[in-house]
């Protein structure tokens, strides 16, 4: 009787007593009741605890996370409806290794876009010599045709990139998607990791977690290496599409953290072809902008007439040289879900090296061959509009109707240039605090954020999204994603 | 500091303190009108009304519906919950400038006075919004003074608060005066109670209420926080400081306005203002600071471009 009782209390006790390894890769486990060696610590940490205590962590980390003011506006709701960002309490380690390999192949990746989109944007020798077809370039919906011979300091398009990963059930980690024109979410992975210290503190320094903390510094000095020749004492800004963009909150952080000023399209000038801010001292020339509106609010005058989110004037001061933006114009021809199969030919093709972080299998709708071999088998297959963020616009065809089914293959009928196919990739799973009761697996990505200006810097660790839902595989936060902190260990 | 960013901390203070105006003046004025005199009672109303420039507005004959509206009609802009909802969305668009303390004190008060809880529902007494309000206002004050750097957006607030404050006082003044036949002690004390002023009055005059002496006080005394002087003074002392901050404005025309108007406050005794009528006196007022805002925004939010690139 008294053991049996005890048996239930520990059952009970044991946070991992639902945790199921199942044929995704998990991130702590290689099988149950075995922790991979650099979760050991994290393992035996979360054992030696009370259910109640990892609750209080919860609650902990919750309040901090609201009394820092890490909230997302929630676009639909009436006005002041903010949330925090759901976040999880356990951390996801990567091992130093496992780091070295991502680092390799993030670098690599950002160093050939760039050159790409250098080459697509002055000589189009990629097209020329047959590499990828001239057709799926222009009708990119994100091709910039004003950037056409625009010089751009030292060359660098993309100097900011969130790159998003997954990995397989082989281990391997490959590239999902790259964001090469205004990524964001990196605010969550600082502020998260600030929560993460004041939770497990002990445990920080018993794995030698690598530090994310200068991410705001390399940014700053990222933008620094990019203005005009001649201005030594750069001014900086980062202009924001105002209170109402679901990513204020991260403006007004970033902004702070580097000290720079955070402007508005309003705030902004342009005379002669130079930009200026207006301030109660007069107007002070700008000479970087670190842009969070897309290209197409940009400028009026060249883009959009109806945004009022940019300034009138400021592509040509862009295009004369007098300021420059980060990122660059017409980065989204790079990161088009179908122009994004091309990129392993675009690595072999400037590097001369073969990919170190794979793409997933896509099968572009535009050919003839992949389009029957999809619309045939759309039920085992991911359908994605290239053009969508998001995940929205996506078809999941293990989950779908065949009214969805029938609805997609009409959609990719007549406009095959729009969609590509995956096949159902399995992300890997990581231990979550669910429910406020145990610990269960959950579907990961990860977000590394790369820099790029004078020298490529890749803070260890990312934005690690996690599908909060049981068995779901959509990390968006839009549809019910939440995050983690990320820990990179030292070797 | 962008003209914006200055333009919205200016105009968060101005609504702050129209709507803190109107809360003292209904707060002083709601028990007077209780007394059972209906024609002294209508009398009193449309002076209220008049000194807030809301008459057409409120439209409102009866002090009692038009002093629930003017509290928490959310529709009415002058009334107390729509200045507060202006002043909160200033303060929205420059949430990174002011400390969080201010956003979450404003924020709060904001949400306790547009809790339908708090909405009036026939009996209830219209101050207790009153109070909710007033408690938050002395909390918003102390914090935007104790936690937020006095550097340049600071010195905004100022200006706004006091500019409002001025011109408010003014058409409080103004509105009185014009329409004081008939009025007895009670109406004196209602109007210094309106500007929290009996008690320091009394101090100067003992409780002898006389109305120059009343107009002596609320307009010149120089040490009272609620008097003309007073404000434009603090004004002064913050433009000062804009303008050595930003010396690279040509200011002259604001520092021309700004010392008229104290010395004509300075050097002016009662008896002249009174001889000659106090309503021209009052009018002159609120039309400089009408200019002096004119030229503020001229020069620190709005000017034109060519101005900068002439010089």
């Amino acid at each position: 009787m008294a053991t049996t009782s005890q048996a239930a209390e520990r059952a009970a006790r044991d946070p991992f007593s639902l945790y199921e390894v199942q044929s995704a890769f998990d991130e702590m486990f290689r099988g149950p009741g075995r922790p991979r060696s650099h979760y050991r610590p994290l393992y035996s940490r979360l054992l030696s605890l009370r259910p109640d205590e990892l609750r209080r962590s919860k609650q902990e980390a919750d309040l901090s996370f609201f009394n820092q003011g890490i909230t997302f506006a929630v676009y639909g709701r009436s006005e002041g409806t903010e949330r925090i960002f759901p976040h999880d309490l356990l951390p996801r380690i990567i091992s130093s290794a496992e780091w070295e390999t991502i680092e390799r192949g993030l670098t690599q990746r950002i160093t050939a876009l760039n050159l790409f989109l250098k080459d697509v944007y002055h000589e189009r020798r990629i097209l020329h010599d047959g590499i990828i077809p001239g057709e799926i370039i222009y009708t990119c919906r994100h091709f910039r045709r004003q950037m056409r011979g625009v010089k751009i300091p030292r060359d660098v398009y993309v100097s900011v990139c969130g790159t998003d990963l997954i990995r397989l059930p082989d281990g391997k980690f490959v590239v999902l998607e790259d964001n090469l024109r205004v990524p964001s979410g990196v605010s969550y992975m600082l502020t998260s990791r600030k929560v993460m210290k004041q939770t497990f503190p002990l445990l920080f320094r018993k794995c030698g977690v690598r530090p994310i903390e200068h991410y705001s510094q390399a940014l700053l000095s990222t933008l620094r290496s990019l203005a005009p020749e001649g201005r030594t004492s750069p001014t900086i800004v980062l202009l924001t599409p105002g209170v109402y963009n679901s990513a204020y909150f991260e403006h007004t952080y970033l902004a702070r953290q580097m000290g720079i000023e955070l402007v508005e399209g309003r705030d902004l000038v342009v005379h002669d072809n130079y930009v200026y801010m207006r301030t109660t001292s007069g107007l002070q020339r700008i000479d970087v902008i670190y842009r969070r509106v897309d290209d197409d609010f940009l400028d009026p005058l060249a883009f959009r007439p109806d945004s009022g989110l940019g300034a009138p004037g400021l592509f040509n001061a862009y295009r004369a040289g007098n300021v420059v933006l980060a990122n660059a114009l017409g980065n989204g021809v790079a990161d088009d879900k179908a122009i994004y199969a091309y990129v392993p030919a675009i690595i072999r093709y400037y590097l001369g090296e073969d990919p170190i972080l794979d793409n997933v299998e896509t099968l572009l709708m535009i050919d003839d061959v992949q389009r029957q071999h999809v619309c045939d088998n759309l039920d085992k297959f991911v359908v994605k509009a290239v053009g969508e963020s998001g995940g929205y616009g996506m078809l999941i065809g293990p989950h779908s109707t065949s009214e969805q089914r029938a609805r997609f293959r009409e959609r990719i009928l007549a406009d095959p240039r729009n969609y590509i196919a995956q096949p159902t990739l399995t992300l890997s799973t990581a231990p979550c605090f669910i429910d406020d009761e145990h610990i269960e697996p959950r579907h990961v990505d990860l977000r590394p954020y790369v820099l790029y200006g004078d020298k490529v810097t890749i803070v260890p660790g990312g934005l690690t999204r996690v599908a909060l839902r049981k068995g779901s595989l959509v990390v968006n936060s839009s549809q019910g994603g939440g995050s983690k902190d990320t820990w990179v260990l030292q070797s | 500091m962008l003209s914006r960013v200055a333009d919205s901390l200016y105009w968060m203070s101005r609504y702050f303190e129209r709507a803190d105006h109107c809360a003292r003046v209904l707060d002083a004025n709601y028990s007077l009108m209780l007394n059972p005199f209906k024609s002294s009672r209508e009398l009193r109303w449309q002076r209220i009304m008049s000194s807030l420039g809301v008459t057409a507005e409120v439209d409102s004959s009866d002090p009692q519906t038009g002093t629930v509206r003017l509290i928490g009609e959310a529709r009415l802009l002058s009334s107390i919950i729509g200045c507060v909802t202006s002043a909160r969305e200033n303060a929205s668009q420059v949430r990174e400038q002011i400390s969080s303390e201010m956003w979450e004190r404003l924020n709060q008060l904001y949400h306790e006075m547009i809790q339908p809880s708090q909405q009036h529902n026939g009996d209830s007494d219209p101050l207790r919004l009153i109070n909710v309000f007033r408690e938050g206002t002395y909390r918003f004050q102390g914090v935007t003074d104790s936690t937020m750097n006095h550097g340049e957006g600071w010195h905004f607030i100022q200006v706004g608060k006091y500019i409002e404050r001025a011109s408010g006082l003014s058409g409080l003044l103004d509105a009185q005066f014009s329409m004081s036949a008939g009025a007895d002690d009670l109406d004196w004390v209602t109007l210094l109670t309106s500007c929290s002023a009996f008690e320091a009055y009394c101090k100067v005059y003992t409780a002898d209420l006389k109305p120059s002496a009343v107009a002596e006080f609320l307009l010149l005394n120089p040490d009272f926080p609620y008097t003309v002087r007073y404000s434009v003074e603090q004004m002064h002392n913050a433009l000062r400081v804009l303008a050595g901050i930003s010396s690279a404005r040509k200011t002259s025309t604001i520092e021309r306005l700004i010392g008229k108007l104290q010395s004509s406050l300075a050097y002016t005794q009662i008896d002249e203002i009174m001889m000659r009528d106090l309503h021209p006196f009052l009018a002159g007022i609120i039309e400089q600071c009408h200019r002096l805002h004119a030229a503020m925004h001229e020069v620190y939010i709005e000017y034109p471009i060519e101005s900068v690139f002439e010089a």
